[in-house]
């Protein structure tokens, strides 16, 4: 059970006994034709999202010329990440610093898209900094430098961070 | 009783609802993990628009099975439903979940689908729809979900009012990790359910002993205690009930009613100076409670008893001064909340960021109504239209965010236009030489491939000649159809001369072919690499002069109507705040003013009390005199 729930739970099961008659009170039927609106409203306002994604994407970054950097952690890994540095053709192409959430959400899985931008076909170098503090506490600072191909499709570009230790794969 | 287990079953289901969302053990597609990376911060929107978006291109592939969604797609589905459970859109998740359970899937991912929709159904309170869909799991469950599956069982046939199946699978979840100090509380529950009083309390008291760290199951504990204390109180066993009120923590969520509960069994034993030990501390906790509130009547009460009227009326005159301030306080909060105050404090961005926000809105000074909302704010049908007004307030937000970047796009687009147009024409007009050139070049390149394929089937050495012998060939097949056809004849040396000549020739062009050939594959495979390079220009250019057509055309027609979209969009949006707002705004003053209805009465009591207070203190004043 995650904490919010723990905290939720403690709260609701202190209430319980008072909330259902209000509960009653409030399962009348305009608060149910309204929660099944707000519902509706959802779906639209998500269907709008991923237009908008579509279009901004071909908009913004064409298929042939489209590249994007994902950064994942390896499994397992407890060092902490405090940021990540991309430089590409020694240009600064962005700088993240994490906060506890998403780090949290890297920890558990999930796959940040950390750039995405423009590029010629050809080869580039992709130069990436890692910054963070290690179970033992220690501080760290991780460089590596790598070559990619761009061709005429998207590329993807997967970062998988280590502590310490940087991995680069294509998809 | 029924309407306190009942609610405490939905309760403790919310709680099962915290598993993390579904993930692989290695991932193969980024934009699913990527989904994924947003739904562990709990935006749920983002993570639903990249997954819906991923699976329906995943679908749309000619060759889905070759997709790196395909190897987390029973996982993305279910995910598309989890995250649209947490994004509060039952409906949808429901139909997600069904279709994965009606799909040719193998039988832990169909069970787990089975739970997964009874689950949606018991949160909607569709009992039967809910046991319907737990009886289609079958063979094996997924060990993750056991207990899950089991406690779920159970709390629907507690809402069946089958408390006979409640209990047997209550008390299969007796050591269950997760759910062992629920099931002990509610086996206790489907007992009083069952009519069977005293296995109920022999069970409420095993559950309000449990050991353990962990702070909803304190919580379960303490309710335990309180329970079985409460039954005892209720049915005149004051002394009994004493023990299991006493064993409630006195810093947990059930303190304070355990407190005045203590506090009237000692009262009905007439033993009046333990009653006020417990009402003592609870009159110092915070005023807004309840019970706090109850205790501050009934501890001048119990001093009265005690014939200690002068203290008596010192806390009746505190309890009068304190009800009359929570009053004033109610009645500025009701004002607040009719100012709409109420709505905007709750849509504050930084408040959110918390996980315990509801808890820390009552600590903000410009909010006083939620001191006395605690309750409501924690209340099921409450929090649904909490929670969708603030999904509606996010909506908003974005919606309008969007409706400011269409203008932007519109710029971008007219840029474009102005910038390409004036330069294509000539561009075109280039790029269709450059195409003529190279399509003859092209076929010119094909000619010389098919030579060379022939001449390695058949050799034909005369092809491989250079130009002077191929001029020597022609000059002396002329001069040999000249001499067929002269009406003089040649002398025989001449002819021998040019029959010597010729065999020169064809003995050079016999003997050196292979060379030659050799020569000619060698220069055919580099003309071949630089065809391929003008070709690979010649694409890198059709595809940047598409790019330039691309930039700007087409987009008019999707941004206008993404743009028509979204205003109505954001009109609907507005619409239903107002509404969902409205009535939360009379839910909230409604309770309010049944909060100062309460405080009025115990302040009527209060005055009378401290009046007879005075009398009798004053009373026996004069007796002491008198005497």
């Amino acid at each position: 059970m995650s904490c919010l729930t723990r905290t939720l739970l403690i709260v609701l099961l202190a209430v319980a006994p008072l909330t259902n008659s209000l509960a009653q009170d409030l399962t009348a039927g305009d608060m149910k034709s309204l929660d099944g609106q707000v519902q509706e409203i959802k779906s639209d306002v998500l269907g709008i999202a991923s237009e908008l994604s579509n279009l901004e994407e071909r908009l913004l970054y064409p298929s042939n010329t489209q590249v994007s950097v994902f950064v994942a952690l390896a499994e397992e890994e407890d060092f902490r990440l405090d940021s990540v540095q991309i430089e590409i053709n020694g240009e600064l192409a962005t700088h993240h610093i994490y906060s506890f959430k998403e780090l949290e959400a890297l920890q558990k899985g999930g796959v940040q898209r950390i750039y995405t931008g423009n590029m010629t076909t050809g080869e580039h170098q992709l130069n990436v900094t890692i910054m963070g503090k290690l179970k033992s506490g220690k501080d760290f600072s991780e460089s590596d430098s790598f070559v990619f191909s761009k061709g005429i499709e998207p590329k993807a570009l997967g970062l998988t961070l280590s502590g310490p230790g940087i991995q680069v794969g294509s998809w | 009783m029924r309407r306190l287990s009942a609610s405490v079953v939905a309760v403790l289901l919310g709680a099962s609802l915290g598993a993390s969302p579904a993930q692989c053990d290695e991932l193969k597609d980024l934009h699913f993990g990527e989904a994924l990376y947003y739904a562990h911060q709990s935006d749920y929107f983002s993570a639903l628009e990249r997954l819906d978006s991923e699976v329906i291109q995943h679908a749309e592939l000619d060759q889905p099975e070759l997709g790196t969604l395909q190897y987390h797609i029973n996982d993305a589905e279910f995910s598309l439903g989890d995250f649209e459970l947490r994004y509060r859109m039952h409906h949808r998740a429901g139909r997600a979940i069904t279709a994965v359970l009606e799909g040719a899937v193998d039988e832990r991912v169909r069970n787990d689908a089975a739970y997964r929709l009874a689950r949606i159904h018991f949160q909607k309170n569709q009992i039967d729809d809910a046991m319907r869909a737990l009886n289609r799991i079958d063979g094996e469950v997924p060990k993750p979900i056991r207990d899950d599956v089991e406690f779920l069982r159970a709390n629907i046939y507690l809402a069946q009012d089958k408390p006979e199946e409640a209990m047997k699978a209550f008390e299969r979840l007796q050591d269950s990790d997760s759910y062992g100090g629920f099931a002990a509380y509610n086996l206790g529950i489907a007992y009083l359910q069952d009519g069977q009083r005293s296995l109920a309390l022999e069970q409420l008291d095993r559950a309000g002993q449990i050991t353990t760290d962990d702070p909803a199951e304190l919580a379960i504990r303490d309710k335990s205690n309180l329970v079985a204390g409460t039954i005892y109180l209720e049915s005149g066993e004051q002394e009994r009930a004493l023990p299991y009120l006493n064993r409630v923590r006195l810093d947990g969520p059930f303190s304070n009613q355990a407190l005045l509960s203590a506090g009237w069994a000692s009262m009905a034993t007439e033993q009046f100076d333990r009653a006020v030990v417990p009402w003592s501390i609870l009159v110092e906790r915070e005023v807004t409670d309840r019970a706090t509130q109850e205790a501050m009547l009934a501890l001048p009460y119990a001093y009265g008893k005690l014939d200690i009227h002068g203290r008596a009326a010192v806390y009746y005159g505190r309890a009068l001064d304190a009800f009359g301030a929570e009053v004033d306080k109610l009645n500025k909060s009701i004002d607040s909340i009719r100012e709409g105050k109420f709505l905007e404090a709750l849509i504050r961005e930084e408040i959110r960021k918390s996980e315990d926000w509801v808890i820390r809105l009552r600590s903000l000074p410009e909010t006083p109504e939620t001191y006395y909302m605690m309750e409501l704010l924690a209340s099921h049908d409450f929090q649904t239209g909490l929670q969708n007004y603030l999904d509606l307030a996010d909506l908003r937000r974005k919606l309008l965010a969007w409706e400011a970047s269409f203008d932007s796009f519109d710029e971008m687009v007219a840029i474009r236009q102005e910038h390409y147009e004036p330069l294509l024409p000539d561009v075109d007009t280039y790029f269709r030489e450059l195409d003529s050139k190279l399509r003859l070049r092209r076929e010119q390149h094909m000619m010389l491939v098919k030579r060379r394929d022939d001449l390695l089937t058949t050799p034909r050495p005369e092809f491989l000649a250079t130009p002077e012998e191929q001029a020597v060939l022609k000059r002396i097949e002329y001069i040999e159809s000249q001499m067929a056809n002269a009406d003089i004849a040649f002398s025989d040396s001449f002819a021998a001369r040019l029959k010597r000549l010729k065999g020169r020739l064809t003995w050079t062009l016999e003997t050196e072919y292979h060379a030659r050939l050799t020569e000619f594959d060698r220069n055919l495979r580099s003309l071949d690499e630089a065809m391929a390079v003008a070709q690979a220009e010649y694409d890198q250019y059709v595809r940047s002069r598409q790019a330039a057509t691309h930039s700007y055309v087409g987009y008019e027609a999707p941004i206008e109507r993404l743009r028509t979209k979204a205003r109505e969009s954001v009109s609907k949006v507005e619409l239903l705040m107002a509404r969902q707002g409205r009535s939360l705004e009379v839910v909230a003053i409604e309770e309010l003013m049944a909060r100062r209805s309460h405080l009025e009465n115990y302040g009527d009591k209060a005055r009378f009390a401290l009046a007879d207070s005075y009398d009798r203190a004053t009373q026996a004043q004069a007796k002491v005199n008198g005497e």
